[in-house]
């Protein structure tokens, strides 16, 4: 033996004396289910949650997630104190989480988004420290970078094997891609999926893997599958939203992009989904097809795949019934994960080599700095999604807003929070006009030419006040209620208490 | 000059309109409610707009209630102006104070 370690250095190795010796004795079948536990309870006691740690969540069940709050209940129960609440967003239907901060259960909150009324309370210093905002593609830079350590993550699907083998395309309350959820399941300490239903092992091809899965709860529900998608999948009739749709559909022809191969992410909302309708003629009419379609996908991105006009979807969360089903039907239809979607420091993001991307605005200022976070009035209610991941990184960023919105405008002299970047933005589209990023120069010159109505964006500004009104400051307490991280996990802005 | 009111009202609940009630008050001047979805940002610009439409018209001694939904400017005025000439039982406004 000792000839052997001289001979091939490797005194800190371990020579074999006989088969399994330094494992346990192998018990054969008996702990092949050992993952599943009982109850949440059970699940949360095995992962050797303390107060203070970090838990997260995905948000791919967005307005039907029913996961969120019923954890978060049993956490409750259970006394823990002062945790990290990391949820890839948050949605509406987690007001609830109001009350787990009032209790000192949550102390800390990282998110993509706030509505409703837990952005309303946070907006009026509901919590001590401030809301950490991140984009999609900054989550997973923060998680990797070590800032946001997760130590047990709670990943709701409707389907897992007992041994962790999960998807999101299948089962009752089917989420689509658990594009968000593969970042946790890869980073966390401890992994606990809670699924709808148990499948025969194994359930394949996974999402989630078993090799990254600690535990597996049975749970009645996951998500209200009636409201998943609840809002994204009709198509519009508001005629603001189809002229504004109309006007992005030419403008994207005149681009200079339009060719054979071209890529394009759309999101959600009226204009945008009428927006691929009317490209879809396009696209048709010209013979001109899309090398992938990418990001939230929707119903009319996969009816674009179906047709032959999109040969890829790549899709890192599915925002209607239509994409989740299609992801476990089509073959050109791919999930991917945030670190492949939209992670500035990752290998390879999918962003990278996205030509179009159609975005949506809360408000809009003269240097094209974009909001999408806080309202009009100053209240936390929205989310920054992959908003400044994909302006940054698509050869075109289109920003497509109606002017104003009620007596609301949209373009304003300076936004009240920074979301994306002015330098990230080429194009600001509304329904009385297009202004385009005076950076670019030929592309301004192109759409005039193709007779699209270009204005600059002062003149834009003049006729939202002209319509609306001067509107007074909000008034702003100096607490920093939440703190708007860039992709790259630097400051980009804050946002302070409404006095 | 002032004139005998009666409670009348003008406009909708639906979005982007207002809806204006006035009601005559025993106190002197004018005196004006408003709820707003537009409050924090719109507030004194719609109570200065109400009050100078409704001095314009010459009323006193009336309350008049705004409960807007993000109405532009010109819809508050026209539905003020409706409201109050429809509480003085007239059909057509004085155009040249107007």
């Amino acid at each position: 033996m000792k000839d052997l370690h001289q001979q091939f250095n490797t005194q800190e190795l371990t020579p074999i004396n006989a088969p399994f010796f330094t494992c346990k004795e192998k018990k054969k079948g008996e702990d092949r289910r050992a993952k599943l536990c009982e109850s949440i309870e059970e699940s949360i006691k095995r992962s050797g949650l303390q107060d203070g740690m970090t838990i997260s969540f995905h948000h791919a069940f967005r307005g039907g997630d029913l996961l969120i709050n019923n954890v978060m209940n049993v956490i409750a129960k259970m006394g823990f104190k002062n945790l990290t609440l990391a949820s890839s967003s948050l949605a509406s239907v987690n007001d609830p989480v109001i009350e787990h901060i009032k209790n000192g259960v949550v102390t800390q909150i990282y998110t993509s988004g706030l509505r409703s009324k837990l952005g309303e309370a946070i907006s009026k210093g509901l919590m001590e420290k401030p809301v950490q905002i991140h984009s999609h593609g900054g989550r997973v830079h923060l998680i990797q970078s070590g800032e946001l350590k997760i130590d047990v993550a709670f990943l709701g699907v409707p389907v897992c094997d007992a041994f962790g083998n999960a998807n999101g395309y299948s089962g009752r309350s089917k989420c689509g891609s658990l594009g968000y959820a593969m970042i946790d399941a890869q980073h966390a300490e401890y992994v606990i999926v809670l699924t709808e239903s148990l499948e025969e092992y194994p359930n394949v091809p996974a999402s989630l893997h078993q090799d990254q899965v600690d535990a597996v709860v049975l749970v009645d529900e996951v998500g209200d599958p009636s409201k998943i998608g609840a809002g994204e999948t009709r198509m519009t009739t508001n005629p603001k939203e189809l002229l504004l749709a109309s006007h992005t559909a030419k403008l994207i022809e005149h681009s200079g992009l339009f060719k054979e191969g071209f890529s394009i992410q759309t999101g959600t909302g009226g204009a945008s989904l009428a927006t691929t309708v009317f490209l879809s003629e396009k696209m048709e009419e010209k013979g001109i097809h899309a090398s992938f379609g990418l990001g939230g996908i929707t119903g009319t991105m996969v009816y674009m795949l179906k047709r032959g006009l999109i040969k890829t979807l790549l899709d890192v969360q599915s925002f209607d019934e239509f994409a989740a089903k299609s992801l476990g039907e089509n073959k050109n239809h791919i999930e991917i994960s945030a670190n492949e979607y939209a992670n500035p420091s990752s290998k390879g993001a999918a962003i990278k080599q996205l030509d179009i991307v159609v975005l949506s605005a809360l408000e809009v200022d003269l240097d094209f700095n974009v909001n999408v976070i806080t309202g009009s009035k100053g209240f936390l209610r929205g989310a920054s999604g992959g908003h400044s991941d994909t302006a940054a990184e698509a050869k075109l960023s289109i920003i497509v807003a109606p002017l104003t919105r009620g007596r609301l405008p949209t373009v304003t002299k300076r936004v009240n929070t920074i979301v994306t970047p002015g330098s990230t933005v080429d194009v600001v589209i509304t329904d009385q006009g297009i202004a385009v990023n005076p950076k670019n120069v030929e592309l301004k010159a192109r759409l005039k030419k193709a007779g699209l109505q270009i204005v600059e964006m002062q003149e834009l500004y003049d006729r939202a006040i002209a319509l609306c009104g001067e509107p007074a400051e909000i008034k702003y307490a100096d607490k920093v209620v939440a703190v708007i991280r860039y992709r790259d996990g630097s400051i980009i802005d804050v946002v302070r208490q409404l006095a | 000059m002032s004139k005998k009111l009666e409670t009348a009202h003008a406009g909708t609940l639906e979005s982007s309109d207002a809806f204006v009630r006035v009601i005559p008050v025993d106190a002197k001047g004018i005196e004006i409610e408003l709820e707003s979805s537009v409050e924090e940002i719109y507030g004194d610009a719609i109570r200065a707009r109400v009050l100078e439409t409704a001095t314009a018209m010459s009323v006193e001694g009336v309350k008049i209630i705004v409960q807007d939904k993000g109405a532009l400017d010109y819809v508050i005025k026209a539905r003020v102006q409706t409201a109050i000439l429809r509480a003085l039982g007239e059909a057509e406004p004085d155009w040249s104070v107007l």
